[in-house]
């Protein structure tokens, strides 16, 4: 009788570029129900991260409450983590970045811990433009309380013992747009040769980089009526195109097909593809027409997914700020405490304001 | 590729079992480690004496194919096969005679009318006996020497097979009624054929051990001696001693019997001289370190020139420095440094540079067909009948020196063979294996078998005092595991007979089974060629030994592919599987046998059949 991760993995696992294994990569073994949504996303990070090379001691990750707030516990072992309050992870986000903007910020969040109790904190960091990549895992529901519909759930539709929900639902990428958030996407927990590269872009992208995953919940949120369910989601889908992620130091190889490409190129040099695969057009740095094309398709019943809306332009919360670009953990005492003649200075600036 | 047809290919899920498939027997490996890990040893002993017919015998001495296919050898970390041997040994050391005696096959009293003749005693012969007797054959056994066992008992020193264990196995099968017709050479073939046996077994080894004729043969004969028959002649006590200086020639595992042997006779300063490299040794790595361990030196590169006589007397031998040289990765040359020989001094000689099987006892007229270039009977490889359909060959007289275990394979399909042709059926009509699927599942997180692994070393087997093993020839050295030690070897085994079963029409894709998977053996992905899959899984597939298990189309028209390679049989993938896509089974693989219906032994009678 055992359910534990046994210690071996694949003996030819090949390190990446900065030395570390897949492995090195990993979390705890999930206590989450299986085959929910939310352990896919947990592996598409682990995948995601490994093939970055990202250092894993630069990475924070943080949460609010829920099954999906979990999770951070199952990927990136070796990372910093804080498990907030419900619904409050941005502001600890915010606090964490503004003491040290240095590290890679990935905040991990439900339907429920954004849409509901969190909506506020939610809105008012991506309006503040906080530098970190925001994960939605959504099911539509309350997993971690039993399944309760959430603000996210569908209008109309029927929960497992049939109730219908009453009320509009938040889309939460259609919020983002209209804030004016620079990375929106949508992914699934279900396909994660697009997942991965969505993650990619939103890991190297220098602002909030907002990605609203669907993840079934298999035990509350998978019955044959549900508009959350693995089957509705693959049966519904419309994907924008097909995403490729080439980072910096790699040679880029455009594909030769005469399909329509567009390019968006990140801070650090790497670049987003999209190749066009239907007859629908939009402008990856058009939010309007994004916004469009998301109402015109809840409308005919569909769900988007793909990149959205990805635009660099925008400046993030320290640079708005103009805040230390040191970690406070590395300023001297003398730096963070300058003492009473500094503060009267202060003080005396912004009296001859007024 | 196609999708894996498990249910009509009894070979898919048994390849994926290395060991019971590498096993020539095809011996169930992980059901019995299973049984010694439970302490239930009389089952597990039963079960080997099923397949195996001498898991005393073998538990010390096999050579052990299934370890190097051991799935525990090639996981991450300096992790080693699974001491499966010497485990086998455990259940012969720990059984319950008294239960032993009670499982054996009834032997009927009325006979069926037909008698078989079983020429030579070894593994081949008896494990023909035991097999037929069962049925009501009367069995006629002949053997030159005094006893039966064949190599077992003329070859392999006491000191790695103590005598009692192997009168204790070779009596069950001489308890059933086999009439024994030792001290009997069987001069010729013809003669036997006029005694009206209704057909014949031949399964008198490969005994002739092979010569070196080089300079001072002849002269020095009193002191050179010929491996095997000097081997046999201490088995039977005709010797009793050997010189000081001793010079083994050959590099197998006769060289470290005769070294080792020679060192209890008195031998001091013995050497082993071999033409290769250590490396390329044809012994056991075991049978190296053993003889090593025993102050045996072993100089190698060196190839015999001649032996040195002086009045009349052995005095010492030469050697001329070689080395080895490549034209091609497995091509070797010994080239001669030609420096100056090496001359080695020395007392006694052996000689141990291989054997081969010899009939020249059977009489070329009798419609028994030889291969020209190896002196080997013509044989089918799956009956053992020869050309003359009366009679059978198996052992090393059938295919040259290999070992026990593949005497004994040997024999179980000779004995079905012997069996159809007494009983007018087709020879060559053989029924497939017997199969079975066994559900694992007990309850949430609970499997009927300990799918918990966790690194650890390989256990070793603890040896007697060196003081009191060179004294006495008949001291076996090992001393087996004892039962922590056995049940903490036993945890080891990864239960690769537990399969990992898929059913498509239930999954439903939420990859929780490839997220989980400890070492990424599962894969959803579009389909191609198996050249194209193994390149592009989770885990690349380099290992093309190992199959790929594909399912058929899954509803986004995908495939799941599991490259079987380094799969732990940990289950998570059936843990984490919300729809019991995936579910674990032990697949129970037994060889067709004559006896199979009354053997069929008690922990297989427990058995759900998967519908
Ligand atoms: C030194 C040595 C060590 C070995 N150690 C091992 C080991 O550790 N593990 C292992 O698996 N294998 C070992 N082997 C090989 C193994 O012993 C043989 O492969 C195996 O015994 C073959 O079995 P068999 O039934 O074919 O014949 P055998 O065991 O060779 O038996 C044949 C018998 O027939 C007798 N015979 C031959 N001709 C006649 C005749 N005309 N009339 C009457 N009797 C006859 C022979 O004397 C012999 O007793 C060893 C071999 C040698 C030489
Ligand atoms: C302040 C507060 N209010 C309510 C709760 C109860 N609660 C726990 S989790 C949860 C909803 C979580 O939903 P979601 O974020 O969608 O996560 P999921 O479990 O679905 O992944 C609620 C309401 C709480 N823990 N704290
Ligand atoms: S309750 Fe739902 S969301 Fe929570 S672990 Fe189970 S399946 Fe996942
Ligand atoms: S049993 Fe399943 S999870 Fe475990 S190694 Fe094998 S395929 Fe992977
Ligand atoms: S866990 Fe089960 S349902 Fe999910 S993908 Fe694997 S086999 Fe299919
Ligand atoms: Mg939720």
């Amino acid at each position: 009788m055992t359910y534990h991760l046994p210690a071996f993995r694949h003996p030819h696992s090949p390190p990446n570029s900065a030395g570390h294994t897949y492995r090195d990569y990993e979390g705890v073994i999930s206590t989450l129900c299986a085959g929910c949504g939310h352990d896919s996303i947990s592996a598409a990070l682990v995948q995601t991260c490994y093939e970055l090379s990202i250092e894993p001691h630069q990475v924070a990750k943080l949460s609010g409450i829920g099954c999906s707030s979990k999770t951070p516990n199952y990927f990136l072992g070796y990372s910093h983590g804080f498990n907030a309050v419900h619904g409050r992870m941005p502001s600890v986000a915010t606090g964490a970045n503004l003491a040290n903007p240095n590290l890679l910020y990935l905040g991990v969040s439900g339907d429920g811990d954004t849409a509901s109790i969190g909506m506020g904190q939610f809105v008012h960091a991506i309006r503040r433009n906080l530098n970190i990549t925001y994960l939605v895992e959504n099911n539509g529901c309350y997993g971690l309380t039993k399944g309760q519909p959430s603000a996210t759930a569908d209008h109309n539709s029927p929960n497992k013992s049939g109730e219908i929900n009453e009320h509009i639902s938040v889309d939460l990428c259609g919020l983002a747009l209209q804030l004016g958030c620079g990375y929106v996407a949508r992914g699934f927990s279900g396909d994660k040769k697009q997942l991965i590269p969505l993650l990619k872009g939103a890991l190297t992208y220098k602002g909030f980089a907002f990605v609203d995953i669907l993840s079934p919940c298999v035990t509350f949120n998978n019955h044959a009526e549900s508009s959350k369910s693995y089957d509705h989601i693959r049966a519904h889908a419309v994907m924008m195109g097909e995403l490729d992620f080439v980072p910096a130091y790699e040679e880029i190889v455009v594909e030769s097909a005469p399909r329509k490409v567009q390019r968006v190129q990140l801070h650090d040099g790497s670049s987003v593809f999209l190749y066009k695969t239907g007859d629908d057009d939009i402008d990856l740095s058009d939010a309007t027409a994004a916004l469009n094309f998301l109402r015109t398709h809840i409308d005919s019943g569909h769900i988007t997914t793909g990149l959205l809306h990805c635009n660099g332009a925008g400046l993030e919360l320290h640079q708005t700020l103009n805040t230390s670009e040191t970690a406070f953990n590395q300023l001297s005492e003398k730096e963070l405490c300058p003492g009473n003649q500094v503060l009267q200075q202060i003080n005396h600036s912004l009296s001859v304001i007024r | 590729m196609q999708p894996t047809d498990t249910r009509n290919n009894p070979e898919y899920f048994h390849k994926v079992i290395d060991c019971q498939y590498a096993c020539p027997a095809h011996t169930p490996v992980p059901e019995y480690i299973r049984l010694i890990a439970a302490g239930r040893y009389t089952d597990a002993y039963m079960l080997n004496w099923e397949s195996n017919v001498f898991p005393g015998i073998l538990g010390r001495t096999c050579d052990r194919p299934c370890e190097p296919a051991c799935r525990r050898g090639r996981l991450e970390g300096e992790e080693e096969p699974v001491a499966i041997c010497r485990l086998k040994r455990v259940a012969a050391d720990y059984k319950e005679m008294s239960k032993i005696k009670a499982q054996l096959p009834h032997i009927p009293s009325t006979k069926n009318g037909k008698t078989i003749a079983l020429v030579g005693a070894g593994p081949a012969s008896l494990t023909v006996a035991r097999d037929l007797a069962p049925l009501g054959y009367t069995l006629h056994l002949y053997d030159e020497f005094p006893r039966g066992g064949g190599m077992m008992r003329s070859q392999i020193p006491a000191f790695r097979l103590p005598e009692s264990v192997l009168d204790e196995e070779v009596d069950y099968i001489l308890a059933m009624g086999v009439v024994s017709h030792f001290n009997h050479y069987v001069k010729s073939l013809h003669e036997l054929m006029q005694v009206g046996y209704d057909a014949i077994f031949i399964g008198t080894g490969a005994p002739q051990g092979r010569d070196l004729s080089l300079p001072g043969r002849k002269e020095g004969d009193t002191r050179i001696h010929i491996g095997v028959n000097w081997l046999a002649s201490v088995a039977f006590e005709h010797i009793t001693k050997i010189g000081e200086r001793v010079v083994v020639i050959g590099g197998g595992n006769t060289a470290m019997d005769c070294c080792r042997t020679a060192r209890r006779l008195g031998g001091k300063d013995i050497k082993v001289v071999v033409r290769s490299p250590f490396e390329e040794m044809k012994a056991s790595p075991w049978e190296k370190e053993d003889a090593l361990a025993e102050d045996i030196t072993i100089l190698n590169n060196h190839n015999p020139l001649e032996f040195i006589c002086r009045d009349g007397s052995l005095q010492a031998m030469t050697f001329d420095r070689v080395k080895a040289v490549y034209d091609e990765p497995e091509k070797r040359h010994l080239r001669s440094t030609q420096e100056a020989p090496v001359e080695i001094p020395c007392d006694d000689v052996l000689i141990a540079v291989g054997q081969d099987a010899a009939f020249p006892w059977i009489e070329r007229h009798l419609g028994i067909e030889f291969d020209e270039r190896t002196q080997l009977p013509i044989i089918n490889p799956d009956t053992f009948q020869s050309t003359q359909s009366k009679i059978f060959f198996g052992g090393d007289a059938a295919c040259g020196p290999e070992n026990i275990i593949t005497a004994v394979a040997h024999g179980h399909q000779a004995a079905i063979s012997i069996d159809r042709y007494c009983q007018g059926e087709a020879v060559s009509d053989r029924l497939p294996p017997h199969v079975n699927l066994i559900h694992q599942k007990m309850g949430i997180h609970e499997w009927r078998y300990d799918s918990e692994i966790a690194p650890d070393e390989r256990y070793v087997v603890p040896h007697e005092e060196k003081d009191t093993i060179m004294h006495n020839r008949k001291v076996e050295v090992e001393l087996g595991f004892d039962r922590q030690m056995a049940y903490a070897e036993a945890q080891r085994c990864l239960n690769c007979d537990v399969q990992t079963i898929f059913t498509e029409n239930r999954c439903i894709e939420c990859d929780a089974c490839m997220d989980i998977c400890p070492t990424h053996c599962i894969t959803f992905t579009e389909n191609g060629t198996e050249e194209d899959l193994r390149g592009r899984l989770k885990a690349r597939a380099d290992n093309v030994t190992q199959d790929l298990y594909v399912s058929a189309p899954l509803k986004t028209q995908r495939v799941m592919v599991k490259d079987e390679d380094v799969c732990l049989h940990c289950a998570l993938c059936a843990e984490r599987c919300p729809t019991a896509a995936w579910d674990m089974q032990q697949y129970v693989y037994q060889v067709t046998k004559v006896q199979r219906q009354q053997f069929a032994p008690d922990l297989i009678a427990v058995d759900h059949a998967d519908s």
